[in-house]
């Protein structure tokens, strides 16, 4: 039986390849983990679309501030050096290729780095974009984090996708609670297998043919 | 001498009519115009069409505005939402009319009416359901789509500080669309905390310059913070109000 690694254990994953310097804007949801787990001695420089950059963690609750807030509607801080402006600018910093790495959730990815996750296209279902377009075209390297396995066992990881597309020919890498893949011109490459995966279970698990990239 | 200040908060929205497109600033509670909102609420007018980030909240402020079947259509990035109920029911009845942007269009869309752009080319949307029937070209090797500005009739925004000439500071992340907004309308009103002195905002750090702003209503100061504007707490993310925190803990952190 494949092995799972926690959402925490993922997040910590996720931060060990953020860089020193990098410009990050962590998507809604479970990519906001990421910043709980980030490298120690490491600057990096949190930007939040509604109109941030410096982002710090939670507050405490004596010192929840409705005015400042994250792009989940959450309560932040601002660390020394953080800078607010409007959203014209935030989502300049986007479109204009000046962020370094994003983290996002999907519903799926396919090989050739297309990824849907704003819609599930279900007629009666609410729709909701808001940043995920701009941000899957606009930083330098977009990373996906998510389970491999949808609730009733589909692989995200898909030849095609199916549902809406958020952007095509975008996601890098994608990082899963089995492994972690890397976009390639020859489909997905494992790059790293977690605990006793292996790769035939991953290629069955996902019903692609993966190429093997890992280290060891 | 110019005073664009109006006490009166129902006389600052009077002349807002049906069928008007509105732009609302405000990111989830932060700069949300809230005392405007409930105004336009009581003033009645109906038909009309709402530039908002998202589709109301709750029950109060634009999900009310939704739930009094006052708004005709809404052009938002982000609708769907736990407690958007009042938007989900009128949408699934057929009864709203959506126009659905990504965040960054909107906020593009908005800002070159402001600035006077006929329409502008964005990587944004490529190759998804936005692009469909949108004009389409390739600059340098890299595919856009056009898209036009918004312009509305009336923005309702909200900043922390203004003076009777209409220049404002904003507070934190409450900034968002304000500034945009703000210069996106044929009549741009504000509700300030409030008003101070000509000369009393530095000229260095105003955000939004007074040419852009028509009418600035002061309501005071937002609940969390102290009469004279620092920060005091007591309430969730929401603005709502809390019961003492850090009561047993002793306070500062």
């Amino acid at each position: 039986m494949a092995t799972r690694i926690s959402r925490i254990e993922l997040a910590k994953r996720v931060a060990a390849d953020i860089p020193e310097g990098a410009y990050v804007n962590l998507g809604i949801g479970a990519p906001t983990l990421v910043a709980d787990h980030l490298p120690e001695g490491r600057q990096i420089v949190l930007h939040t679309e509604n109109g941030m950059l410096g982002m710090g963690a939670a507050p405490d609750a004596a010192h929840v501030d409705p005015d400042l807030i994250n792009a989940g509607k959450q309560a932040v801080t601002a660390n020394p050096g953080a800078a607010y402006f409007h959203h014209a600018d935030s989502f300049g910093m986007m479109r204009g290729g000046h962020l370094d790495f994003c983290v996002l959730g999907a519903f799926e990815v396919s090989q050739a780095g297309d990824l849907a996750n704003w819609s599930t296209g279900e007629p009666g279902a609410i729709p909701a974009i808001g940043g995920a377009m701009d941000l899957a075209i606009g930083a330098k390297q977009v990373c996906v984090m998510t389970d491999l396995l949808t609730k009733d066992g589909r692989s995200k990881l898909v030849a095609e996708c199916d549902y809406p597309l958020t952007g095509t020919h975008c996601v890098t890498r994608v990082y899963t609670d089995h492994a972690v893949f890397d976009v390639t011109p020859d489909g997905f490459a494992v790059v790293e297998r977690f605990g006793d995966t292996t790769h035939a279970e991953l290629e069955q698990l996902t019903g692609l043919r993966l190429v093997d990239r890992t280290a060891g | 001498m110019i005073d664009k200040v109006v006490e009166d908060i129902d006389a600052a929205i009077a002349d807002i009519g049906d069928g008007a497109t509105v732009m609302i600033g405000g990111f989830g509670r932060a700069g949300q115009p809230v005392d405007l909102i409930d105004a336009l609420i009581r003033q009645g007018a109906t038909d009309l069409t709402i530039v908002n980030n998202n589709a109301g909240n709750g029950d109060v402020g634009l999900a009310r505005l939704i739930q009094l079947g006052r708004v005709r259509k809404i052009m938002c990035s982000f609708p769907r939402q736990s407690d958007s109920w009042h938007f989900d029911e009128k949408y699934r009845a057929g009864q709203i009319e959506l126009e659905l942007v990504p965040q960054g269009n909107l906020a593009e869309r908005i800002r070159a009416a402001g600035a006077g752009i006929g329409a502008f080319y964005t990587p944004t949307g490529v190759g998804t359901q936005i692009a469909d029937g949108k004009e389409s070209r390739t600059i340098d090797g890299r595919e856009y789509i056009l898209e036009y500005p918004i312009r509305a009739d009336f923005a309702l925004i909200q900043a922390f500080r203004g003076d009777r000439l209409g220049n404002l500071v904003y507070r934190e992340t409450a900034r968002n669309f304000g500034p945009i907004m703000a210069s996106a309308a044929t009549a741009t009103i504000v509700q300030v905390d409030e008003i101070v002195e000509v000369g009393g905002i530095d000229p260095e750090a105003v955000v939004t310059p007074g040419i852009f702003v028509d009418r600035v209503v002061p309501v005071g100061y937002r609940p969390w913070l102290d009469a004279d504007g620092a920060f005091i707490g007591g309430v969730d993310v929401n603005g709502e109000p809390v019961p003492a925190a850090g009561a047993e803990k002793g306070g500062e952190a």
